[in-house]
């Protein structure tokens, strides 16, 4: 095991970790204060923070807040003091920008070379880059870190899989970063190529910007012959680096000096106690360019009150299975999309690639299950698929508790969106 | 004798048969002779081509599910009972599917045949005195 200095905090014992959060908690809660509008008309009054349970008496920020304030409207450091925008995509309004200053890039080049630290990753490793580079935080936040490791980084970027095939095994890489789905889609490519990806060099996956489940990662283990880690992060708290899995896999370390959780109820705002399931609300404690007071995520998790065999004092989250806005209604089932995810996987572990689509047919919701179909699972014959496709659609209907329709689909057919898999199309209110 | 065949996933829409049609003829490859097999979701387009190693690669390049079968060809007089005589002599065997088409050999039509055990096939053909197109 290789340890990196700058991984040091990782181990802080946790009285000397809550002082420092509680002093930078402080700062920033001033900081928001001082030079936010949103967050002064919020507080009404300066904040008092005298310990971190204060923390749960200040205001929720939500997406909709960044919305609103298009586009440099939560901004803490003046136009000068900026050296880097990045936004979403913008798929469902107007995009979310978020602001770095030179400070803040340091700090987020700093959880990432941790990042990759924990994941077992070292100087001497080539790492792929395959997360986009552009306005998507997570090609050049993976870049800087993996750079900052002392790593070698290709800035593969994206797309263009027979590239991708081609450096992997050329460039005999080490480890790769990018979207599950983008790389299961990488492993079949590479198998039709005759290219055995499980006996190249390759021996770890950092995978994120979409939540997967533990059945895909056994399948990317196997077929990859790597190890998979889960990594967390988002945008409006720095981008990929808020949060990672260790050798250990089980959790994801948050990196507390910087990143504040909590976990509250989301139907009441509520926190709740450590183990408990719920929203993850998400406080940064040393951005200065946009700082995030009580982010609420919407995304469902746990804290993990034990500690980490690995020896990181850092709090753990459960993996993140599902978001609290994912979850759709219908014939008044809650259904989350991990749940048919699961599903698929139980019948066919070579079926990774699927779409939930929505429809009202005279007043009656309907559910149908897109499917890619592989080569592993293709027949010539109609009745093996036939077959296949009513095993998929009993898994759902087994699942769910209500009929779905499965339709097999060409490979490569379905909606993906920074190579994220866009997992619900809800056309209800469509027409 | 066996020959390579080709079978496409097809989505049943408008437009699906000919896109595949196009990348084999961008490529030069003939198509001998070809089945659709489709339900009301999919369809299986089953192909035999003059060169079905390179027309996989083709296809698979363009995006498709490309699975290669070993089917038997066997060429019947073109009368009636022909088909009859055939399916005598494999009495008891398994046939997957099967489709025919003339093949311009003045009075004789081809049929192509897909088996779970085609050699065996092959061997009860053989031995029936059926012509089976090498």
């Amino acid at each position: 095991m290789s340890f990196h200095p700058a991984s040091a905090p990782d181990y802080l014992p946790r009285a000397q970790m809550q002082a420092l959060q509680l002093a930078r908690l402080q700062a920033v809660a001033a900081r928001a204060y001082d030079r936010v509008e949103l967050y002064r008309d919020r507080m009404s009054t300066p904040p008092q923070v005298g310990t971190l349970e204060d923390l749960a008496a200040l205001p929720f920020t939500n997406k909709s807040d960044l919305r609103d304030t298009y586009p440099f409207g939560l901004f803490a450091s003046p136009i000068e003091e900026i050296v880097r925008l990045h936004a979403s995509s913008g798929t469902t309004g107007k995009p979310i920008v978020v602001a770095y200053t030179k400070a803040d890039l340091d700090v987020w080049t700093g959880v990432m070379l941790r990042t990759f630290a924990a994941c077992g990753l070292h100087r001497g490793d080539i790492i792929q880059n395959a997360y986009g580079y552009g306005l998507f935080t997570g090609g050049l936040g993976a870049h800087y870190g993996a750079e900052a490791l002392g790593a070698t980084v290709i800035p593969i970027s994206g797309g263009n899989t027979e590239r991708q095939i081609m450096v992997m095994k050329d460039f005999k890489v080490t480890a790769i970063c990018s979207t599950p789905s983008y790389f299961l889609h990488l492993l079949e490519r590479a198998g039709e190529l005759g290219v055995d990806v499980s006996a190249l060099p390759l021996r770890a996956g950092v995978f994120g910007a979409e939540p997967w489940t533990d059945s895909m990662r056994r399948r990317i283990e196997a077929a990859g012959g790597i190890r998979a880690y889960d990594i967390y992060g988002l945008s409006e708290i720095t981008g990929p680096g808020v949060a990672i899995e260790c050798e250990q896999q089980n959790g994801l370390h948050i990196f507390e000096d910087h990143f504040y959780p909590e976990v509250i109820d989301p139907e009441t705002g509520r926190m709740l106690p450590e183990g408990c399931e719920g929203e993850l609300v998400l406080t940064t404690l040393s951005k200065q360019a946009m700082p995030m007071i009580r982010y609420r995520t919407r995304d469902i998790t746990a804290l993990i009150p034990e500690p980490c065999p690995c020896g990181r004092t850092l709090r753990r989250m459960r993996r993140i299975g599902r978001r609290s806005d994912d979850m759709f209604i219908i014939r008044g089932v809650n259904v989350f999309p991990s749940q048919i995810e699961s599903a698929l996987l139980a019948v066919e572990g070579t079926l990774p690639h699927y779409q939930i689509v929505l429809t009202r047919e005279k007043g009656l919701d309907e559910m149908e299950v897109l499917v890619e179909v592989t080569p592993e699972v293709f027949s010539d014959r109609i009745g093996a698929l036939e077959r296949l496709q009513n095993r998929l659609a009993g898994a759902l209907e087994h699942t769910l508790g209500l009929r779905a329709g499965v339709r097999l689909v060409r490979p490569q057919t379905l909606e993906r969106s920074e190579g994220k898999a866009r997992r619900v199309s809800d056309r209800r209110n469509l027409g | 004798m066996k020959h390579h065949q080709l079978s496409l996933f097809l989505e049943n829409q408008p437009g699906q048969l000919v896109d595949p049609c196009r990348v084999l003829a961008d490529a030069g490859i003939d198509i001998r002779t070809l089945t659709l097999a489709d339900t009301e979701r999919f369809g299986i387009l089953r192909l035999i081509v003059s060169d079905w190693a390179r027309a996989a690669v083709v296809l698979e390049k363009a995006g498709y599910v490309v699975n290669v079968t070993e089917v038997v060809a066997i060429e019947v007089d073109n009368r009636p009972g022909g088909l009859t005589e055939v399916l005598q002599a494999l009495d008891g065997m398994n046939v997957e599917y099967m489709y025919a088409f003339p093949f311009g050999r003045g009075d004789k039509a081809v049929l192509i045949f897909r088996f779970d055990q085609p050699d065996a096939a092959i061997e009860r053909l053989r031995a029936a005195g059926i012509n089976v197109v090498p």
